[in-house]
């Protein structure tokens, strides 16, 4: 049987770990970018919006997997998006695993919230 | 000024945005999408962008630490994300059809409210705790560790909570902000929860509230790799100095110095938008 107690630290370490491997991709990316593109002028005075290959998932990892420094840093930011989404899955299966249907809905409606956003992505 | 020098500038801000927001329990957003808009001249798109994934980043890794004390609420946080989540899409759909002079007076409002938040004394909304049957219903009720032993909580008026969570989540999407300080108020004033249960189950929360309104921004493309990347590392690192300087320092100075900054900020704010210049 387990307790809300191991329920919570399980959250504690997924929400820490998805927030460091978001922050290791990141500064690697980051670290890649400024040796490329450092010497160049910064362009965020006008809003632009970013390319498709820079808002779409799919594109994003397949960017990043061909060593893109700006695809590198948006990879990390998307895992580090998906890191609550995670927390909230994971909390679907808790309450399911103590029969809590009222919250297992509760939950579901949230993961529905949270996917409708990134579906728009 | 070269991207280099730009994104070092940008990360040192961050950095001590982050650790102010920990030490004062306003969180980074309020002082990073200022700094970058009013300092550097960014766009307020990409701020918010930018401060948005910063808001994920720290509570995430804050809320890590809260779960394991005992203190948050995870059925209260989830009951109440319903609102907030929903919210946040309203809020992240505005910020994308508002013009930014009008976004940048909200930020201003928002700033006064943070400011008075952060400078009034604390003061738990007791009296009575009569069984509120909506609240037991949807089992809004627990214990937390205090000084004489485990003290036993329940929520009350629910729906005023829940209708402010809804207005909190609508700010945090429009803004990119955590709306921390509204959600404890939500938690404290309106629902009657023990103010440690409020302010950690409310950490816990924005990292949800927050993700709602990221995948809409992303596809906006408010969220550009380069300024969002020293932004998050940034505020990241400087909440987590300002997590381990709070334990032992005497805030409540720095409270009232950070207090008149946010409103100098504020007017800053108000005043360039009102001219225009945002």
């Amino acid at each position: 049987m387990i307790t809300d107690r191991q329920v919570e630290r399980s959250i504690a370490i997924l929400l820490r770990g998805g927030v460091l491997l978001a922050a290791s991709i990141v500064l690697f990316g980051g670290i890649l970018y400024l040796t490329q593109r450092g010497s160049d002028l910064p362009h965020h005075h006008t809003f632009r919006g970013e390319p498709v290959d820079l808002m779409k998932p799919s594109l994003v990892i397949r960017g990043a997997l061909s060593g893109r420094p700006d695809a590198i840093i948006q990879l990390g930011l998307l895992l580090l998006i998906l890191t609550p989404v995670a927390r909230v899955l994971f909390s679907v299966a808790a309450f399911a695993f103590e029969r809590d249907h009222m919250y297992v809905i509760m939950t579901l409606l949230v993961l529905a919230v949270l996917l409708y956003s990134l579906m728009a992505a | 000024m070269d991207t280099t020098l730009f994104t070092s500038i940008v990360f040192f801000g961050s950095l001590l945005a982050g650790f102010l927001g920990a030490l004062t329990g306003l969180g980074g957003g309020v002082v990073v999408v200022p700094l970058l808009t009013l300092a550097l001249g960014v766009d307020i798109r990409y701020a918010v962008g930018a401060s948005l994934v910063s808001v994920i980043a720290t509570s995430s890794g804050a809320a890590a630490a809260y779960v394991r004390e005992g203190f948050s609420n995870i059925r209260i946080g989830m009951f109440l994300e319903i609102a907030t989540t929903l919210g946040a899409l309203l809020g992240a759909y505005l910020a994308t059809r508002l013009q930014t002079s009008i976004i940048g007076v909200v930020f201003g409002a928002m700033l006064l409210f943070s400011a008075y938040f952060s400078s009034r004394e604390h003061k738990q909304a007791g009296g009575e705790q009569s069984p509120d049957h909506l609240a037991h219903w949807l089992k809004l009720e627990g214990s937390y560790p205090a000084l004489e032993g485990q003290q036993e909580y329940h929520a009350q008026r629910v729906p005023l909570g829940f209708g402010m969570m809804f207005g909190a989540g609508t700010l945090s999407g429009l803004l990119g902000i955590g709306s921390g300080a509204m959600k404890v108020l939500a938690m404290d004033q309106a629902m009657k929860l023990p103010f440690k249960v409020s302010t950690t189950t409310s950490n816990f929360m924005i990292g949800v509230t927050a993700a709602a309104s990221a995948g809409i921004y992303l596809s906006r493309g408010f969220i550009d790799p380069g300024l969002a990347m020293p932004v998050m590392l940034g505020v990241l690192a400087g909440s987590m100095m300002g997590a381990k300087v709070l334990v032992k320092a005497e805030t409540r100075y720095i409270r009232i110095v950070f207090s008149l900054v946010i409103v100098a900020l504020a007017i800053e704010m108000i005043v360039t938008s009102i001219k225009g210049r945002l």
